[in-house]
């Protein structure tokens, strides 16, 4: 445990070093949200008329998830990246040589990026209060859990991913390729009752759909008893595929 | 004494390649141990396997009376390793890599003593990107000593650094066996090993040739011993002929080689040289060196 402590501690030190990291997980995303959430409330995409009962749904309930969705996705892309660069670069392989485990490791590193993606949520809130009209009240709170515990389960597919990609070159490609599909059928763009029968089976067996389930009635208002199945489904990938990459973890 | 590592008659192949065949050797403790050979001769798979990093496919080893792969828990809290070509974070800062190192074992040492010596103290607060080659190796060296291990082990340690690095890491690794330890270590140098090791086993094509001490393994395989030496009496040269041990005698002008072999050799040159009428301006044994060894038993330069 002491060693897990040290290592998530010394981890967010030294992404603190990067200044392109720092900035693209905390400058960007607020300036983002400022400048889109500015022209869709001004009405602004010039030239277009907005439907405005439709943006505001869509900026009040599905933007929230959207953003935690892509700041899970991205944290999942950047575990993957920075695991294998650590692998390439003989920093694995050097502390396979100690009593670390491969799970200290990954953890280490996962805990890493949940703490910068709820900075970069957090930043987001901020700048986008009056936007989106988001207040830190008990709602946002609730949505915080449901978002760290999606993030969790996603990130352990990253945990898979990071522990069989044998590059860094592959590791982003890959981590897309079967991320940004996940989300595409995830039931937050077009609900899952649309679907073809077959697709939606497939939506059901993958952990972005209960995140945006969970996300979604978070947000809008549900209780958590309601959506006790999304948090079950959810354990239950991130415990499984925890299990899978601590049995198929790399360290060269 | 018992070997602090025992290894018989071990193969690892990697799909056909065949990278180590019938390796068998025993490492006393207390002593530097070399594996020497050229690169892809097969000493990196050897102590890898040895750490417990990689499994061989026949054959045994025994490392402190464990066994590397089954008690490897037990084995890595007492053996220290630095790996050829491993790196650490790249803004990682010194002091904070001993400080997490010496949080993965139950027993570790104080990290600021282990910089004071390793002439890392004025570098704790330094990136580790920022620091020179050599003094990376001396981290990780400092790495492989934070848990006081009773055997290290050191794999193509001075690869890339300059000849001034070199010496210093030379006499670190002294400095580790002088406290008792076992040092076990990698080099294609044949300087190194000779300067350093107290026994070296010479692996080449994935095949123990020898092992023996620096000294034995050149009695062995080159007993052969040269004088050069310089003098103006043109008698000289007859009487060098007449030498016991000369094989040959090849003259420049005033300059003399003499060649021959035996324990003795060179103390008869001397006892002739001592005879001469005129004065003897230079003199100079030239040894074979564990470079000649390698040539010899091998047929070919450590260097091919």
């Amino acid at each position: 445990m002491r060693a897990l402590w040290k290592l998530t501690w010394l981890e967010l030190k030294i992404f603190a070093r990067e200044p392109l990291g720092l900035i693209g997980a905390l400058i960007v995303p607020a300036v983002m949200v400022v400048v889109l959430g500015g022209a869709l409330r001004g009405g602004g995409l010039r030239g277009v008329e907005p439907d405005a009962a439709r943006l505001g749904a869509f900026v009040g309930v599905n933007l929230p998830v959207l953003g935690a969705m892509v700041a899970a996705l991205n944290a999942v892309l950047a575990l993957v990246t920075i695991v294998s660069i650590y692998r390439e670069g003989g920093i694995l392989k050097r502390l396979r040589a100690t009593p670390v485990s491969a799970v200290t490791i990954l953890s280490a590193h996962v805990i890493v990026r949940i703490v910068m993606t709820m900075a970069t949520l957090a930043v987001m809130v901020m700048a986008g209060r009056r936007i989106v009209g988001m207040h830190l009240d008990a709602r946002t709170l609730s949505f915080a859990v449901a978002a760290v515990i999606s993030m969790v389960s996603i990130l352990s597919i990253g945990f898979l991913i990071a522990s069989v990609v044998p590059t860094a070159r592959f590791a982003q490609p890959v981590g897309a390729v079967i991320l940004y599909p996940m989300l595409a059928i995830s039931g937050l763009f077009v609900p899952l009752t649309a679907y073809p029968g077959w697709l939606a089976v497939l939506a059901r067996a993958l952990p972005l759909t209960y995140s945006v389930s969970l996300l979604r009635g978070i947000w809008i208002g549900e209780s958590w008893p309601a959506h006790i199945g999304d948090v079950a489904a959810l354990a239950v990938f991130a415990v499984v595929f925890t299990a899978a990459s601590a049995r198929w973890f790399r360290w060269q | 004494m018992q070997p602090v590592v025992h290894v018989s008659q071990i193969r690892k192949a990697y799909g056909s390649t065949v990278a180590v065949e019938d390796v068998s050797f025993d490492v006393e403790p207390g002593q530097i141990f070399g594996l020497i050979g050229p690169n892809g001769a097969g000493k990196t798979t050897t102590m890898e396997c040895i750490e417990g990093l990689r499994k061989q496919d026949q054959g045994t080893i025994s490392v402190l009376g464990l066994h590397p792969l089954r008690d490897v828990r037990a084995l890595q809290l007492r053996i220290g390793v630095q790996l050829q070509e491993a790196q650490l974070q790249k803004r990682i800062k010194v002091w904070e890599a001993l400080d997490f190192w010496a949080s993965l074992y139950p027993r570790a040492v104080d990290p600021k003593s282990l910089l004071e010596q390793l002439g890392l103290a004025d570098k704790r607060d330094a990136w580790f990107m920022t620091l020179s080659g050599g003094q990376k190796q001396r981290l990780f060296i400092a790495l492989a000593l934070i848990n006081d291990p009773e055997l290290v082990f050191l794999d193509e340690l001075t690869t890339g650094l300059d000849p001034q690095a070199r010496r210093t890491i030379w006499d670190l690794i002294r400095g580790i066996r002088d406290r008792g330890k076992t040092v076990f270590m990698t080099t294609h140098l044949m300087e190194e090993a000779e300067r350093l090791c107290d026994r070296v086993a010479i692996i080449d094509h994935g095949r123990i040739i020898d092992v023996d001490t620096p000294t034995a393994l050149i009695a062995r395989h080159c007993p052969e011993r040269s004088v050069l030496l310089t003098t103006a009496d043109d008698g000289a040269e007859t009487r060098f002929r007449a030498i016991r041990g000369a094989r040959s005698v090849d003259r420049q002008g005033s300059h003399y080689r003499i060649e021959g072999s035996g324990d003795d050799f060179v103390g008869e040159v001397i006892r002739c040289v001592a005879g001469l009428s005129v004065h003897v301006t230079d003199f100079r044994t030239v040894m074979p060196t564990l470079e000649d060894v390698f040539l010899r038993v091998t047929g070919h330069s450590i260097r091919d």
